[in-house]
């Protein structure tokens, strides 16, 4: 039983990441409609990008870590000003489409940069593991849930309450109507990839600072979308519970079942929930049906 | 958007449309004489390259089926090439049934598992149905690498040597390119009958096609199973080809190759799908050739190749998608003075 508290919590502390990621993906398909299959390749180039400014140009960890961030925000940008903002008018599959080639392309820029191999990215991390009464959970882990909740609960702020969330909020509910009333939703649209871009490089570093970094992450990092689809993809508090319950999920077949179930189950899982509820456990109810 | 344009007007056709119709022809008759005659002039590695473009061009036009057609968006279809490949030798290993059979099984099976896969649809649609594609691209790929028993895991499946009308190679050649030939002309002729049309309409607007009397549910899950079917020939075709089925072969990265070769092709066309396969296997091939000219020998190009061909995968992707929706397609009308207008509503 104890140990089934043991990888409960161990799961729900690595269900954290994906919360980060699936925030990122959830405020971009909010503002702009545009379905991010490529927000794994960002939480990898995040991740990469760290690597770049701390570990090979020695700029330390602070300064990599918000040099990074910054990096990764700007690419979220010019990606959405130069694939996306054409494209805006044209069908969802079209949109849904252009992202696995910047997923592809991201991927590729990673490999041919910084090769095939694993990166160990400078560890932020404290190891000392948490006892929790006669309950271990690693220290990274831990620390990286605490990371991901602070980053999380900073967002969510600046959400709800922020002139700049207020007018995301505005832009996903009705884009005509939020444009009449002068809101500009290029800026909406550049600003909420830019804040998705720095969403999902937090979710890769903290990811990378545990397993290090290959440019397959990204690929990994599709289980977010499953977060995503349990929780609703639009609703930024479900996919809080969604991430949560994802990652525990994954953990304890882990380890009950073995690794490889691990990709296998969380699919499984969306597709349960899409028969059932395709709107997710919180989702508006946007999906069209015929 | 010519291609439907001829098909559903039914309005005399103005003499460009008659001789177009023409050219088409005289374009089938010569990619007929070209498949059949290669072997006598074609190298052993030239052979190879066409058995591949062959079993890529018969998956693409599935996809396209699907996603340019009907407009579903399917992220999962190298799956559906893994259930034909897999099922299609178990189906040669355990019952040692002939070539054609195992195609035809291969083709069946994936149309079954591509209906399973293709149920979400009833209740959604869009991006949610992309999802579950890319669920059953994971399941699917679980199941070919867990099923140890029937699927030999990550060691797969090796297949004995075929020998094809005692041709040899040729005679496998000759097989692919028949299936390829045939799948394209029936994927063609498909959207002269009612079947395709409702296809299209279902795209175009799915709740007015309710309204004219189309089982709106239905043509999805038929325009799903068929594109799975293609894709499960070609499976059926690349386990022989290749003489090993292993999960690797069917992963996403392989899906995004078909959906990048629809749309470099261009998406509801035929001709489309022809020229987006071709393009896209030769890509690697023309790539690596650029870069052992540019590097000399002896150099290393193993690490730069497959990061390389991802980046021109995914610029192919966004640039034909921004400059040139109707893609390969789009620019050969262009160039023989074909004008069309580009009309960001009627596109899909």
């Amino acid at each position: 039983m104890s140990l089934f508290l043991e990888f409960s919590l161990v799961g729900l502390a690595s269900g954290g990441i994906y919360v980060l990621a699936a925030l990122s993906f959830v405020i971009v398909f909010k503002a702009t409609n545009v379905f991010n299959f490529a927000t794994g390749e960002m939480m990898m180039l995040g991740a990469y990008l760290f690597f770049f400014f701390d570990r090979q140009l020695g700029m330390g960890w602070a300064g990599g870590l918000v040099l990074a961030l910054v990096a990764a925000a700007l690419v979220a940008m010019l990606t959405e000003r130069i694939v996306l903002r054409p494209l805006v008018g044209r069908p969802h599959i079209v949109l849904v489409m252009v992202t696995f080639g910047v997923a592809s392309v991201f991927r590729g820029i990673a490999g041919l940069i910084w090769g095939p191999n694993n990166q160990q990215l400078t560890e932020l991390l404290p190891r000392t593991p948490l006892f929790l009464g006669d309950v271990l959970i690693p220290g990274k882990l831990a620390w990286g849930f605490v990371a991901a909740g602070v980053v999380a609960a900073l967002f969510i702020a600046y959400y709800r309450f922020s002139r700049a969330g207020t007018a995301i909020r505005a832009t996903s509910t009705d884009q005509v109507t939020a444009e009449s009333l002068g809101i500009n939703i290029g800026f909406v649209f550049l600003l909420s990839w830019g804040l998705a871009g720095v969403l999902a490089a937090t979710s890769g570093i903290l990811a990378g600072s545990v397993n290090g970094v290959t440019p397959q992450l990204g690929l990994v990092a599709l289980n977010v979308l499953a977060v995503v689809m349990l929780g609703g993809l639009t609703s930024v508090g479900g996919v809080v519970i969604g991430g949560l319950v994802i990652g525990w999920l994954e953990t304890i077949v882990g380890a009950y079942l073995g690794a490889a179930w691990q990709s296998f189950i969380p699919y499984l899982v969306v597709l349960l929930v899409m028969f059932v509820r395709p709107t997710g456990l919180f989702g508006e109810n946007r999906v069209q049906r015929i | 958007m010519s291609e439907q344009a001829t098909a559903i007007d039914r309005a005399p056709a103005p003499s460009g449309a008659a001789a177009a119709r023409k050219v088409e022809t005289v374009s089938w008759v010569l990619l007929a004489l070209a498949i059949a005659g290669l072997p006598f002039f074609g190298s052993v590695y030239t052979l190879y390259m066409a058995c591949l473009i062959g079993i890529n061009v018969i998956a693409t036009v599935g996809l396209n089926i699907t996603v340019g057609y009907t407009g579903l968006l399917s992220v999962g279809h190298s799956a559906f090439l893994g259930v034909g490949a897999y099922v299609s030798a178990l189906m040669w290993l355990h019952l040692d049934t002939p070539l054609a059979l195992n195609i035809v099984g291969g083709a069946v099976a994936a149309f079954l598992v591509g209906i399973v896969f293709g149920l979400p649809a009833l209740r959604i649609k869009g991006v949610y149905l992309a999802i579950a594609t890319l669920a059953a691209q994971y399941m699917l790929y679980f199941v070919f690498q867990q099923w140890t028993p029937v699927t030999g895991g990550d060691r797969g499946l090796s297949l004995p040597k075929i020998d094809v009308f005692g041709l040899g190679d040729d005679g496998f050649y000759y097989v692919v390119a028949g299936v390829a030939f045939v799948t394209t002309l029936a994927a063609r002729n498909l959207f002269r009958t009612r079947v395709g049309r409702s296809f299209i309409a279902v795209r175009e607007k799915d709740y007015a096609s309710e309204v004219l009397g189309i089982n709106v549910v239905a043509t999805k899950l038929v325009a799903f199973g068929l594109g799975a079917a293609y894709a499960g020939a070609a499976g059926a075709l690349l386990a022989v080809f290749l003489r090993i089925v292993n999960p690797d072969q069917f992963t996403l990265q392989v899906s995004i190759f078909f959906l990048a070769a629809v749309v470099v092709g261009g998406r509801a066309s035929i001709l489309g799908s022809i020229l987006g396969a071709l393009f896209m296997t030769l890509m690697p091939e023309f790539l690596r050739f650029g870069l052992e000219t540019a590097a000399g020998p002896g150099a290393d190009l193993a690490g730069l190749l497959s990061p390389l061909r991802e980046i021109i995968f995914g610029a192919l992707i966004i640039g034909f998608l921004i400059f040139e929706p109707r893609g390969l397609v789009g620019l050969l009308r262009r160039a023989f003075g074909q004008v069309e207008e580009i009309d960001a509503n009627s596109e899909h």
